[in-house]
């Protein structure tokens, strides 16, 4: 039982080399998730777990009021596409939530959302 | 008693409409990792090879306290998103303290879910299932019964992430259950020794059993993408801790009120293509055992792995 499980695990690695892709999941982010920066950020940066399909993936930046403040030109990166990021109009001190849906490569569609704060 | 079967997979069929569930055991944000010990409450294309679960029996009746090794194997497979079939089978290794040690198959298991309903912002799913244990296709000295046992059951799987902020410490939790009741097709089985001049007959009753159980998850996956991001590392941020209930109560035939189940403490690593997770086993009361075991998974998610062939629905999308 040991030797087939073996085997099949370098069979479907190797199958998973040649076509797979997983979920899209948010691997980290800056600024960080539900940290505090001092100062404002001038974008926020989200990388994730696979490559993202740029057509369908967006990522938005709200205020505690629900106000948009990116600058609606989120886009994944053309250098690296696991890579999401927004421009942000200067931000007071508050709290931000970024809103993310991505889809990966291989057409999984996964969604998320978190906090960061801004001020001391 | 495989007519009424296939009178409930036809019913399950039609009620099976494409609805737009994610498989892989999402519900919103929330990523449900297939337990070790109880069933999971999605529909996924899915493969677990092996569960492997090691712990020593206590004795009954004739039969002495013995180590026993299971391999086990699950294919789940989704028929449409949201409706699937799970095939699962077992090899056992008995080990007495006296006598010979025996290995057999344990019965065919078949499975069939369907994924009633989910709430990506309550990250909740409720799923219904109905399990057929197929008698006679293990090696009854190892245990396998000669009869069938259906089980229809209910799951549930639930994340915390919709608290409030103030709770936020808590968004990472999540609840995945079931319950059941496993129904035999025999209500006692007779088995009549012959030794010399005496007959002896023996007669063991099956009882209806409620099966049922609970997970409780604590996802470092999700605190750190969703909640707060603690800087751990790569490794420790798939990390899933988690505690499981596996439980049984018969309710009839003389043993009515008699639970016997296990707590099974573990934790879970769940990777792009594949999860793994260790538990120990601890008997809840005496008439569950006396010894700790232990319980190892290997999973993979074949949506992952071939999402555009047989990591798919076989009808829509």
């Amino acid at each position: 039982m040991a030797r087939l499980s073996a085997g099949l695990v370098v069979l479907l690695l190797l199958l998973a080399a040649t076509g797979a892709g997983a979920h899209a999941f948010l691997d980290r982010a800056e600024p960080r998730v539900g940290g505090t920066v001092r100062t404002p950020p001038a974008q926020v940066t989200l990388w994730f777990t696979e490559r993202l399909e740029p057509a369908y993936s967006r990522v938005k930046v709200v205020n505690a009021a629900g106000q948009q403040v990116d600058k609606a030109d989120g886009s994944v990166d053309s250098n690296d596409p696991r890579m999401l990021r927004a421009s942000l109009v200067p931000l007071g001190p508050g709290t931000y939530r970024v809103i993310w849906r991505v889809l990966s490569v291989d057409t999984h569609v996964t969604e998320g959302d978190f906090t960061f704060r801004v001020g001391s | 008693m495989r007519h009424c079967l296939a009178v409930v997979v036809s019913l399950l069929m039609v009620l099976a409409v494409v609805a737009p569930v994610s498989a892989h055991g999402l519900a919103g944000k929330r990523f449900f990792p297939s337990t070790l010990a109880i069933d999971d409450p999605f529909v996924s294309d899915e493969l677990t090879l092996p569960n492997v679960l090691h712990i020593k029996r206590r004795g009954s009746g004739d039969e002495p306290p013995a180590q026993e090794t299971s391999f086990s194997g699950e294919f789940s497979k989704r028929i449409t998103p949201n409706f699937g079939i799970s095939f699962e089978g077992a090899l056992v290794h008995v080990d007495p303290d006296e006598g010979e040690s025996l290995t057999g198959f344990e019965n065919l298991e078949v499975g069939l879910k369907y994924q009633a309903f989910t709430s990506a912002a309550h990250e909740a799913i409720v799923s219904l299932g109905l399990g057929w244990e197929v008698g006679g296709t293990g090696r009854k000295a190892t245990g396998a019964e000669s009869f069938d046992v259906v089980t229809p059951a209910i799951f549930f799987g639930k994340g915390f992430g919709d608290l409030p902020d103030s709770l936020s410490a808590l968004k990472p939790f999540a609840l995945t259950g079931l319950v059941g009741l496993a129904i035999p097709t025999r209500a006692k089985s007779r088995t009549v020794k012959v030794d010399g001049d005496e007959v002896e007959v023996e007669i063991e009753r099956h009882p209806n059993v409620v099966k049922w159980g609970f997970a409780l998850e604590y996802s470092l996956p999700y605190l750190t993408s969703y909640v707060r991001d603690p800087g751990l590392p790569s490794f420790m941020r798939r990390l899933i801790p988690l505690v499981e209930l596996e439980l049984e109560t018969p309710i009839d035939r003389g043993q009515g009120g008699l639970t016997t189940g296990t707590v099974n403490p573990g934790i879970i690593w769940a990777g792009r293509f594949f999860q793994v997770g260790v538990e120990a086993v601890f008997p809840i009361n005496e008439r569950s055992g006396k010894n700790v075991g232990v319980r190892g998974m290997l999973h993979f998610f074949l949506d992952d792995l071939f999402p555009t062939s047989i990591g798919r629905p076989l009808f829509g999308r």
